[in-house]
């Protein structure tokens, strides 16, 4: 009788699955709008405009664009992996700080960082100013503006992606394998490959997917240093040849690459499903490393710390202390609001895109349907479409709501309100929301995959409604990953450039509106005040987001 | 407490924290220009999209204490603003559109953004080849796009128009701008404008024969040629004023090029009344304003360019680099014809 029942209550609260996903659908549908806006550009394709690319720049587009998403993601995740390994395994001089100090380049936005190397080592720069003292000929010098050099500046602000996702990874395994392991008298090279990484392998490929399709959306850093992708030809074809429909068809065709590394992503996690079973087990224990071992371990952590973090936080305060005399009356002022303006749209956006996120993994892992999971991988390419595309995808389905809506209430009764949504921070969020859904969207689908199905169906047969299942057992479990993922936007928001230009309110600045205004008139001393306070205020959540994490610990 | 339910609390209050403040300040804030109500009643206001914000603060603080009106201005990149004023459609809140470099205005008025302005103080003052033929847009500034040099190692006698530099004798000397920049996409379509395709095509190869390095940002062009990584470069004239500003040494001089043909390019940053504009009025107000000797002298001081009105000196910098013939082409062209400048660029190869 007992089965019977149960058996009754699955049923029922199956419907009730079914039913659960309405608001999701909706929400799901809004955020794949303004990508379908672009895509379906596709549709009617310029023949003229394909041809001729085809016939000049795009072999050229599409083999740099391979060749950064490769160097990138081989970067990202050497470094990311490696060092997230280094800093749980071992216990070296100065571990606990330089885990923190790891994470900090993730505040440096990688346009900043791009004018920066160039500013430090090209023809003019001091490093070769210096060295044509001692030499006469300097053409043996690597040129910066460069694939090599494109590469180099983005692995080393992407790569703290990785390494959050592959140290939290780390922590959530049970030590008790690798110590059996140990006993076994298995090596540390032997552990690490063929039990500590296909048991992170999940977060490790969602935090070199973020990586790469980060990568695969900036058209400034490329821009700099002279290496044309697809994301840098969008803007040429846009801005230059003025063809804002060719665009959005090159657009299209960057959203259908990432919805491909989407899709790799996932099947690189394979067919395994990984879950934790049975309470907290202790996480494994670091190894005290003695002598030169645990010193060069703490010298190579610094490196990276130094090349990818100091090296522009130094030349920014350098610049803007030779600024400052020159700073008008009132700065202050007009800082403290942009700080405010920046604070309030990062923090908003972080808000919003995390309760999307939940609510679209969640209710698409409970339904299960193929329709919600493909919907899903839709909503998560707006990350690897350059932002200035976004806004448009966005801008146009958000005003055409607006005038219709001002043409049905001037019918009716004779009022026209204006524009509501276009310009408006509800516009802005919402193409926030549409551009770092896959951030938020991965850290809380990989926590939300490792609760083992087992949780869920025992609460189902106990007879608990979906949205208590989810409240009450998948949202607790997941909080670090919303946390984590909640973060991530925090900082991405803060150094968003073209959307926030092309969708703010008017006259609403950011600290990043103000780096553009003067970067784009090169003027890099000028644009080192807001660069640095973009820095400098980036490093708050993170520091809390560590310290959440080891208090955790 | 459990510690996930802890994580679960503290996310929840710093969301809602966040929410609260979105929620208060969205309500708040609303989008009314902060001006004083009494001045709001008399004069009103000029809503300005600008492309162009390199030290407009200043010039429009002049503006409103000479007439009352009080200047709201957001900035954007040129296209970004365009697509914003279209989208924005009969209620956009911008009065004026201000750009930089011609084919942008061209292109506002070809989208049917702008609308035509019948003044006599801007036909007066503005020269017939740097505004609109039905008067959509007036040029306000102008940007000498011409050879500059270090004398150390180049003499003036061996430069003369931007065509010689394809020839081989530049080969490893040369540092100019990319493709993807407006102000080599302008200076390629002036090309095509004076001399068709064929022979454009000819004087871009030779270039791109002489390996030109390639920098996106005419400072660090003129940076580079000081530090010896080139001998000649094309870049804007004003780029060169900033730096001897900051350091009256710095050694690279300005060559005007074509002198004894065409003439030097000359491009523009202006500005046109948008076709919705809410305070049109106060619109042309404005454009009159900075067509005016005081306006122009403030505006093109303040970026070293060279004033469009011919009735106002330029700045005492850029004055010293000498007077020049420009080419008198209408710049409406560098906007017909940008996009072929940039297939042209294209298929010789030029990045």
């Amino acid at each position: 009788m007992k089965t019977i029942t149960a058996k009754r209550t699955l049923i029922k609260h199956g419907q009730g699955l079914r039913s659960l996903p309405v608001l999701p659908l909706f929400l799901a549908i809004l955020i794949v709008l303004p990508v379908l806006v672009v895509i379906s550009a596709l549709l009617t394709p310029t023949w003229e405009v394909w041809s001729h690319l085809a016939q000049t720049i795009l072999p050229e587009m599409i083999k740099n664009t391979l060749l950064l998403l490769a160097g990138v993601g081989a970067g990202t995740l050497f470094l990311g992996v490696g060092l997230a390994w280094l800093v749980t395994t071992y216990r070296f001089p100065g571990r606990k700080i330089l885990e923190l100090l790891l994470l900090l380049p993730m505040a440096v936005p990688t346009y900043v960082q791009g004018f920066v190397y160039m500013a430090t080592f090209d023809i003019a720069g001091p490093l070769q100013t210096f060295l044509r003292r001692y030499f006469t000929d300097l053409t043996w010098f690597p040129e910066i503006r460069s694939g090599g050099g494109a590469i180099l500046v983005m692995t080393l602000v992407l790569y703290p992606y990785v390494y959050l996702l592959a140290k939290a990874a780390f922590r959530e395994q049970s030590g008790s394998l690798i110590e059996a392991a140990r006993v076994m008298g298995y090596g540390s090279s032997h552990i690490f490959f063929r039990i500590v990484l296909p048991l992170a392998r999940p977060s490790i490929a969602a935090g070199v997917a973020l990586a790469i399709m980060e990568a695969l959306a900036d058209f400034a850093t490329v821009r700099f240093f002279n290496f044309p992708t697809l994301s840098d030809g969008v803007i040429r074809v846009w801005h230059g040849m003025m063809d804002l429909r060719a665009a959005s068809e090159l657009a299209g065709l960057l959203a259908f690459a990432a919805l491909a590394i989407v899709l790799l992503e996932h099947a690189l996690r394979g067919r395994t499903r990984y879950y934790q079973t049975g309470g907290k087990a202790p996480g494994i224990m670091p190894v005290a490393l003695q002598g030169w071992r645990g010193w060069l371990i703490t010298l190579s952590c610094l490196l990276v710390v130094a090349v990818a973090f100091l090296l522009p936080l130094t030349q920014l305060a350098a610049w803007t202390w030779n600024e400052l005399p020159r700073l008008p009356e009132g700065t202050m002022s007009v800082y403290a609001q942009l700080i405010r303006n920046t604070l309030i749209l990062s923090l908003s956006a972080a808000f919003f895109v995390t309760i999307c996120a939940l609510l679209l993994a969640s209710s698409i892992r409970l339904n299960g349907s193929s329709i919600g999971f493909l919907l899903a991988k839709l909503a998560t390419s707006g990350y690897a479409v350059p932002g200035a595309v976004i806004a448009v995808g966005v801008i146009v389905p958000l005003s055409a709501f607006d005038h219709a809506l001002n043409n049905l209430l001037e019918a009716w009764l004779g009022v026209t309100p204006g524009l509501l949504l276009t310009g408006s921070i509800i516009g802005l969020i919402y193409a926030y929301v549409v551009r770092f859904m896959a951030v938020s969207f991965n850290s809380v689908d990989s926590s939300l995959e490792k609760i083992t199905p087992n949780i869920t169906s025992a609460a189902q047969i106990l007879g608990a409604k979906p949205w208590r299942v989810a409240w009450k057992i998948h949202l607790p479990l997941v909080a670090p990953g919303m946390l984590a993922g909640a973060i991530l936007v925090f900082v991405d928001v803060m150094k968003e450039l073209p959307i926030t230009v092309m969708l703010r309110p008017f006259g609403y600045d950011t600290l990043a509106v103000w780096v553009w205004q003067m970067a784009a008139e090169s003027i890099w001393a000028g644009a080192s005040l807001p660069a640095l306070a973009i820095v400098l205020v980036g490093l708050l959540p993170i520091i809390f987001l560590t310290r959440v994490a080891s208090r955790n610990n | 407490m459990s510690r996930t339910s802890k994580y679960f609390t503290m996310t929840f209050v710093i969301l809602a924290f966040a929410l609260g403040i979105f929620a208060s300040t969205y309500f708040r804030a609303g989008n009314e220009p902060q001006i004083p109500a009494e001045q709001a009643e008399t004069k009103g206001i000029v809503n300005i999209y600008t492309a162009r914000h390199y030290g407009v603060e200043q010039v429009f603080e002049a503006f409103t204490a000479e007439t009352g009106i009080a200047v709201r201005f957001t900035t954007g990149s040129d296209a970004i603003l365009r697509e914003r004023i279209k989208a924005e459609g009969k209620f956009t809140p911008a009065d004026v559109y201000l750009a930089v470099d011609a084919g942008n205005l061209w292109l506002a008025a070809e989208e049917g953004l702008l609308s035509p302005v019948e003044s006599e103080v801007l036909t007066y003052n503005i020269p017939e080849n740097m505004r609109d033929t039905e008067n959509q847009w007036f040029g306000l500034t102008k940007r000498v796009r011409t050879i500059l040099y270090h004398p150390d190692r180049v003499s003036p006698a061996e430069l003369s128009t931007y065509e010689a530099l394809a020839d081989s004798k530049w080969q490893g000397r040369l540092a100019m701008r990319p493709a993807t920049h407006a102000y080599t996409q302008s200076l390629v379509a002036s090309m095509i404008a004076a001399h068709g395709e064929a022979r454009t095509r000819e004087v871009v190869q030779g270039w791109v024969a002489n390996q030109p390095t390639l920098i996106d940002s005419d400072t660090r062009i003129l940076e580079t040629l000081a530090a010896g990584g080139a001998d000649v470069a094309i870049t804007n004239h004003y780029y060169l004023g900033r730096l001897l500003e900051a350091n009256p040494a710095f050694p690279i001089r300005v060559f005007w090029a074509n002198q004894n043909e065409r003439g030097a390019h000359v491009n523009i940053s202006g500005g046109g009344v948008t076709a919705h504009s809410p305070n049109r009025e106060n619109a042309i107000r404005l454009l009159e304003w900075l067509a005016s000797p005081q306006g122009q002298k403030l505006f093109a001081d303040s970026n070293h360019e060279f004033p469009a009105n011919p009735a106002v000196l330029p700045h005492p910098i850029i004055a010293e680099f000498g007077s020049f013939v420009a080419d008198p082409i209408n710049m409406g062209e560098f906007g017909r014809l940008q996009a072929d400048a940039i297939k042209l660029l294209d298929e010789a190869g030029y990045r």
